[in-house]
């Protein structure tokens, strides 16, 4: 059983803790994406993991064993790296059979073994091929391939498909989700990208300047973000926010609207609406200036002010919608997709 | 710069087809010197045509005893003395340089960078400078005429450590974790990854280190009493001084073309690992 257990992990480079208690129990054969902006410790925490990052306080177990002091190669696990890291002077074929040859495996058995993995990735024509021969996407299945002939009980990525264009980026998330559903390997992924996250990962942790801000299922996460955070970075486009003062199940905007709230919270608060949550009405109560609509075809983007305060607001609407700027549309924000934060810590109230 | 003009063309040819006869016309003249006999060589003009005595200087030098009436060693004894130095050398010197590279690059312990600026020290400390103690040590060592002697002192190579050092700065770090992932220990990550990403440089220094451990002069001169351990470049000088006679030139420029010849092949030799690390850019 390859469960994975994060205990009060830290990590600090001198006397700048990056990470700070990390705790996280991850099932066996779960994908958990890593997911955070540029700097906030995503890739110490999988290295930690991995084993090329030592620990500073706290445990990492797999399997219910205690691994900090465990050499990367004795951890069993695999990696696939953002640039890759094949080994240039190596040939395909070489460079899977790589790590099984240093464990000594029989001829026979590591040739199988790399013609599977070659089968599973569609690469088997290029097998004698030099990395550098390769397309970005070719050379993107050989790392992967790397990492399925050792037959690991983890597989860490770390941000596998960032150096990819746009479209074999969607390509390959569906075919490492499809991979890692088969194989039913234990598996971290390491993201900057949201929508990777949403669609990749069982469940997301999201981290921010070294804390956890939350970590659950994507639609948890979407559903109900744990802070101002969160919330905003997770969706797209993201969510708005305007502060608003709470009492007696009604919020009063900085303007003077009000909205119904079920909940019941007071005082100072940060409310969040996600655009695809502002419902068009002619007599809804938020009313909106627009600035510029952005008509992307499925959906029109109007970015735009709320009247009589100068707070930023998206809207998202369904099809090619006639707005222009400086139009005044008017909204419904019905209070079950509200989401109330606290506006000095930013924890979600409700 | 494409440009299509008849003159600059024949400009431009004209300056490199003088460069190829100045850098050419001194061989021409050595070739031509060592193919006619010792009288020709003593009358003037000098000879711009080849004579047919190339094949009896040819085999006279290289296996007879040289120059008239004076028993010094044949010139193939000298060419495998400069040989097995040169040789020494370069090996030796890249050995040494892959060896310490890599433990100021992959190894951390303590006063690594004092090592490091050790060994850059030594850049200031090249063997004509320190050459007295180094002759004392050798000597003490009792290594004077022995190819150990000729090439153990002219190893320590600050600057293939430094080359090497940047050779190995610029593989990426996701290899060594990659290998580390893999199972392979620093030895097999050394040799299996280090050695064949740096096989180009390797080609290169060692063309370079060869060509300067065939010249070395001094140093040779210094520690090889006996005639034979004496290397090529040391005595083609010394056939120049030849006691009581006229320097004889046939025999002398042919001596001078064999020396040549080594280092020419070396080059030629490591020619397509040099354009190949040319060619290959990704890391
Ligand atoms: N060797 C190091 N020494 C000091 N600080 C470091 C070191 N490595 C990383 N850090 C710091 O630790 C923090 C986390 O770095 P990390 O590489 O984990 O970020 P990341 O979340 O992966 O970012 P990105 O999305 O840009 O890859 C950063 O603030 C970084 O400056
Ligand atoms: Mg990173």
């Amino acid at each position: 059983m390859a469960n994975i257990k994060l205990d009060k992990l830290t990590k600090s480079y001198g006397d700048t803790e990056v990470l700070h208690h990390i705790d996280g129990q991850i099932e066996h054969g779960e994908f958990i994406v890593i997911v955070g902006p540029s700097g906030c410790g995503k890739s110490t925490l999988l290295r930690m993991v991995a084993g090329l990052e030592t620990v500073t306080t706290g445990e990492v177990s797999i399997g219910d064993k205690m691994i900090n002091d465990l050499e990367p190669a004795d951890r069993d696990i695999a990696m696939v790296f953002q640039n890759y890291a094949l080994y240039p002077h190596m040939s395909v074929e070489q460079n899977m059979a790589y790590g099984l040859k240093i464990r000594k495996l029989p001829k026979a058995e590591i040739k199988r073994r790399v013609e599977e993995a070659a089968d599973i990735l569609e690469i088997r024509d290029y097998l004698k091929r030099k990395p550098r021969q390769l397309s970005g996407g070719q050379r993107q299945r050989v790392a992967m391939g790397r990492a399925i002939v050792r037959d690991p009980q983890v597989f860490l990525f770390d941000e596998p498909l960032s150096n990819l264009d746009a479209k074999l980026r969607v390509q390959m998330r569906l075919e490492i989700r499809k991979l890692q559903r088969r194989l039913g390997v234990t598996s971290i992924y390491v993201t900057h990208d949201q929508v990777e996250a949403m669609t990749l990962g069982d469940r997301l942790m999201v981290l921010n300047g070294g804390y956890v801000e939350q970590f659950g299922t994507p639609i948890e996460v979407y559903e109900k973000p744990a802070s101002i955070f969160v919330a905003g970075f997770i969706g797209s486009p993201s969510m708005n926010f305007v502060s608003a003062t709470a009492a007696n199940g009604v919020l009063t905007l900085s303007n003077g609207t009000t909205l119904a709230t079920n909940t019941t919270a007071a005082g100072a608060v940060t409310v969040g609406i996600r655009p695809e949550h502002l419902f068009p009405n002619k007599d809804g109560v938020l009313k909106i200036e627009v600035d510029l609509p952005e008509k992307l075809g499925a959906t029109t983007l109007v970015h735009g002010r709320i009247s009589g305060a100068e707070t930023a607001f998206t809207a998202s609407l369904n099809g090619i919608n006639a707005a222009s700027t400086a139009d005044v549309l008017s909204f419904d924000a019905p209070p079950e997709f509200l989401h109330i934060f606290d506006a000095e810590t930013g924890k979600r109230i409700s | 710069m494409v440009e299509n003009r008849p003159f600059l063309t024949v400009i431009t040819h004209a300056v490199l087809v003088l460069g190829v006869i100045m850098i050419a016309l001194p061989i021409w003249i050595t070739f031509v010197a060592a193919s006619h006999d010792e009288l020709r060589m003593t009358q003037a003009p000098i000879p711009m045509l080849p004579g047919g005595h190339f094949w009896e200087n040819f085999t006279r030098t290289l296996f007879g005893s040289g120059l008239a009436g004076n028993e010094i060693t044949p010139v193939w004894r000298m060419l495998l003395n400069s040989l097995v130095m040169a040789f020494s050398i370069a090996a030796g010197k890249i050995v040494i340089s892959l060896l310490s590279a890599f433990a100021i690059v992959y190894f951390k312990f303590p006063f690594r960078m004092g090592f490091f600026w050790m060994i850059f020290l030594t850049l200031m400390l090249p063997v004509e400078v320190r050459i007295l103690p180094t002759f004392e040590v050798v000597a003490n060592l009792g290594l004077l005429n022995s190819y150990w002697g000729l090439s153990v002192p002219l190893i320590a190579s600050a600057t293939a450590t430094f080359m090497f050092r940047q050779v190995f700065l610029t593989i990426p770090d996701e290899m060594l974790e990659s290998a580390r992932i893999d199972g392979a220990g620093p030895l097999r990550f050394f040799w299996d990854i280090l050695i064949p990403l740096s096989r180009t440089n390797i080609a290169a220094l060692f063309v370079i280190l060869f060509i300067y451990g065939w010249n070395q002069y001094l140093w040779p001169l210094l520690i090889t009493t006996d005639s034979d351990m004496t290397t090529i470049v040391v005595s083609i000088k010394q056939m120049l001084e030849a006691a009581e006679q006229s320097p004889q030139w046939n025999i002398i420029m042919m001596t001078a073309m064999l020396a040549m010849l080594p280092p020419i092949l070396v080059v030629i030799a490591m020619q397509k690992l040099f354009v190949q690390g040319l060619t290959e850019t990704d890391k």
